[in-house]
């Protein structure tokens, strides 16, 4: 595939995940401050992010998993799991981060559960699609590079 | 507001006397956006994910020209950092900015009358950042 066709299709694929509510402005943002001196840094925060993420739903199952639910610590993961996903405009991941706080505040167990598998949906969606993102990308970089050589 | 450096002059600065910059943040997605915020303002920059760390870096090396810090954070909150580096004789200069995704005004008074520079709101833009150019030390 050209450079341009890869392009249009990394274009059209991040212009989608916009219209579908998945990205936000942020994410903009963030494309805004890569430029050649950090040509990784989009890459760089949506691997931190999946890494994070993935850490923290993983915590999250077993917190809801116990009998007795310490509430506490459901808030401290969910909190930072919306701080993350607020700075790297993963905006539907952000919502239902929202929802799930709420659940938590009002120590609703079912409510938490069906919040939390809110969330992994829209968090496994997204990621399927930064995936792609990225490797796109990698192609990208890889056409550059070999046209400097 | 007048001041020696006007928004244009506003940067790191030569290598040599490069404005130096210790971010403070238990996330490692806001540590690597901080970081690529104020480095794209030509700031060196240093990221530590606890205020634990932060004052160990402080300890040996104090002369940096501001501290920017979440304010959530396990074990030791930013306004809590900013307590220990107001109270210092060695830190106590150095200006202190608290970063918080939650707008809450006693919050953003308390850290203030503390001593704080600056309260922003996540997520930090490229506004912001530049604000901080004249208040570095």
């Amino acid at each position: 595939m050209s450079l341009m066709a890869l392009r249009e299709r990394l274009n059209v694929l991040v212009n989608s995940m916009f219209l579908e509510g998945l990205l936000d402005q942020q994410f903009r943002q963030l494309q805004m401050l890569q430029d050649a001196s950090s040509p990784g840094f989009v890459a760089e925060v949506i691997t931190l992010f999946c890494e994070d993420s993935e850490r923290m739903l993983t915590e999250l199952t077993k917190l809801l998993d116990q009998a007795v639910v310490d509430y506490q610590k459901v808030d401290a993961y969910v909190h930072q799991l919306k701080g993350s996903s607020s700075s790297v405009g993963a905006q539907n991941v952000k919502l239902a981060c929202i929802q799930f706080k709420q659940f938590c505040e009002e120590n609703n167990k079912e409510g938490c559960l069906s919040a939390l598998n809110m969330v992994k949906h829209q968090y496994y969606s997204l990621r399927s699609k930064f995936d792609t993102m990225l490797q796109l990308e990698q192609r990208i970089q890889a056409y550059d590079s070999e046209q400097q050589n | 507001m007048s001041s020696p450096r006007g928004p244009k002059a506003c940067g790191g600065g030569a290598a040599d006397r490069q404005i130096h910059v210790l971010a403070v943040d238990d996330s490692s997605v806001d540590r690597a956006v901080i970081a690529r915020l104020l480095r794209s303002s030509k700031y060196r920059v240093t990221t530590v994910d606890s205020g634990k760390k932060a004052l160990e870096l402080l300890g040996l090396e104090p002369n940096v020209n501001m501290i920017i810090t979440d304010y959530w954070m396990p074990e030791m909150t930013g306004y809590e950092l900013l307590k220990i580096v107001k109270e210092s004789s060695a830190l106590r200069e150095i200006p202190v900015v608290i970063m918080s995704s939650e707008n809450v005004p006693n919050r953003i008074n308390r850290c203030l009358e503390e001593g704080a520079e600056d309260f922003l709101l996540k997520p930090v833009r490229p506004s912001d950042v530049a604000r901080l150019c004249n208040r570095m030390r």
